[in-house]
């Protein structure tokens, strides 16, 4: 557990260090901010529910972007010999660099409760679905970020890291809108991979454990298939 | 201190490690010498727990680096090959990190730090971004991540390759001081850095020992071949060259005379299984020539390493 807090700690500071950070963060508050105001006006309703439903697509652009640089370029300049020949077993790296990804989604996440502030002061903000919400964006943070890990892991290029976590991701979000091309009885299999679907769940202030359930299951089978991709590389 | 067992490593079918015996006592300094993939690298990635094994083990005291490779780990410092260190870091964080890693509590590892930046030179570049270093500082630098935790063994791979001659003498410098109180294995293509470094010589060929011992004892194996460097004064090259070659076990003599035309020195090529120098010294005895110099060179490592890891 020492050795996860001191590689999420390096990893965390590294964001910060490089301009990624600065420059992830901007994009996402200047995407979210534009598109949620531009229409909220117009909805004339005290909510944050259009904000909440941009993430997932944002989230699929945004969340490959941060992870695809922990495990590529560890492999492109072989830092992850000197790494892996330090008294830490693959868990504690693993584990380090999710919670490092994880807690940069949070600080990009932050400054978006200004939103609710914002629109709090506008009207009677119902606060449920927003505290619902935000657990729901960590929640799928936290699964979009194990892919992007995963991607990370399947090659050096940080380039094709990006895009390959990044199709996943999208896949996932937009599953539930194309349903109409699957056969009626796959239909149900196929909404309940959709991310979207289960994200919307909680962001209504809904916790259902189907839906918890469903963010933890991505995260172990991508955090698996990342273990897997390293141990091959061996 | 280690002990490798019939040591194999596959890469799907490329065997880069073929049933390696090694036992490598407490202090010694071990040079690891071979050709271009010879499988040094992977020999050392798999002593240092980066990966398994195909088959064979590795003790490290009495730890199996299957089953104790954290254990392990914690009693080797390892400097991968070209130090891939990252590049983002400050030296000084880079150390710090490596530091919190190994289990160093605050108060040592200030001490720590302070000790190493001494003994590896790194004082003036701590708040440098280690992408701006040299390849020698970064080196460096690699060098006191691998004894960070004063770590019993030291692993280095390669680690003066790409240095310029004075760097290479400096890490050299270092790894003597190291290696006094330490057991080191090093791999090195270069040999005069195994014979200048290392207490004891294995070199590999396509995954095997082909030899293994001190450098005195290796130039002692394969054939009888040597020269004999000699330099007289008050001597005429014919008369030389022609009582020289009545002697049996010479087979070639060059001869060159000094600037000043005074002292002549030959080369003497010799081919024999018995130690000729007391009949030369015999026969120069019998005449009125001067010796000022009189010495065997030994069979030169190249030949030895040559001899051994050519293609078959």
């Amino acid at each position: 557990m020492r050795q996860v807090i001191h590689i999420f700690n390096k990893e965390f500071k590294d964001y910060f260090i490089s301009p990624i950070a600065y420059i992830v963060i901007s994009v996402f508050l200047i995407v979210t901010g534009w598109l949620f105001f531009s229409t909220f006006f117009l909805y004339n309703q005290v909510s944050l529910r259009n904000f909440f439903s941009l993430l997932p697509l944002i989230f699929s652009f945004v969340i490959p972007a941060i992870t695809m640089r922990l495990f590529s370029e560890e492999i492109n300049i072989g830092s992850y010999e000197i790494l892996l020949t330090m008294p830490v077993t693959f868990k504690d790296v693993i584990f380090g660099k999710l919670l490092a990804g994880i807690a940069m989604v949070v600080s990009m996440l932050l400054p978006t409760f200004t939103y609710a502030i914002t629109v709090a002061f506008l009207g009677e903000l119902d606060w449920g679905p927003i505290i619902g919400g935000y657990f729901g964006a960590i929640l799928m943070g936290a699964a979009f970020t194990s892919i992007g890990l995963f991607a990370s892991s399947l090659t050096r290029n940080q380039i094709i890291a990006f895009i390959i976590g990044m199709a996943i991701c999208f896949s996932l979000t937009l599953l539930d809108k194309m349903l109409f091309l699957f056969p009626g009885s796959i239909l149900g299999v196929i909404g309940y991979i959709g991310a979207d679907f289960h994200f919307q769940n909680i962001s209504k202030g809904i916790i259902d454990t189907r839906d918890i359930i469903y963010f933890i299951s991505v995260m172990v089978i991508s955090l698996y298939g990342a273990q897997l991709a390293m141990q091959e590389k061996n | 201190m280690i002990h490798v067992e019939n040591l194999t490593k596959y890469y799907n079918e490329f065997c880069a490690v073929d049933q390696i015996n090694l036992h490598i006592r407490k202090g010694e300094i071990l040079g690891l010498l071979g050709p271009n993939g010879a499988g040094k690298t992977t020999t050392l990635r798999m002593l240092t727990g980066f990966f398994l094994p195909t088959s064979g083990n590795i003790h490290v005291k009495n730890y199996s680096i299957r089953e104790h490779s954290l254990e392990i780990k914690k009693l080797i410092g390892y400097l991968p090959e070209s130090a891939p260190l990252y590049h983002n870091m400050l030296v000084y964080d880079y150390l710090d990190y490596v530091a919190n890693i190994r289990g160093l509590t605050p108060d040592q590892k200030i001490a720590r730090l302070k000790k190493l930046a001494a003994l590896c030179g790194l004082n003036n570049i701590m708040h440098k971004p280690i992408s701006e270093l040299s390849k020698g500082l970064k080196q460096r630098v690699g060098i006191a991540h691998a004894m960070m935790s004063d770590p019993e063994i030291l692993v280095l791979d390669e680690p003066t390759s790409g240095l310029d001659p004075n760097q290479i003498v400096e890490i050299r410098e270092i790894i003597r001081q190291i290696g006094k109180e330490k057991t080191i294995v090093l791999s090195t293509h270069i040999l005069s850095e195994a014979e200048a470094a290392c207490d004891r010589v294995v070199i590999i060929n396509q995954g095997k020992i082909v030899a293994d011992g001190s450098t005195e004892s290796l130039r002692q194996t394969g054939n009888r071949e040597y020269d004999i460097r000699l330099s007289l004064l008050n001597a005429n090259i014919d008369h030389v060259q022609k009582q020289l070659m009545a002697i049996d076990g010479i087979s070639g003599i060059s001869p060159s005379v000094s600037d000043d035309s005074t002292v002549l020195n030959l080369t003497l090529a010799c081919k024999s299984d018995d130690d000729i120098r007391s009949t030369i010294y015999q026969k120069i005895k019998e005449t009125d020539w001067i010796l000022i110099d009189f010495h065997q060179e030994g069979k030169s490592l190249e030949n030895i390493f040559r001899e051994l890891t050519k293609e078959n």
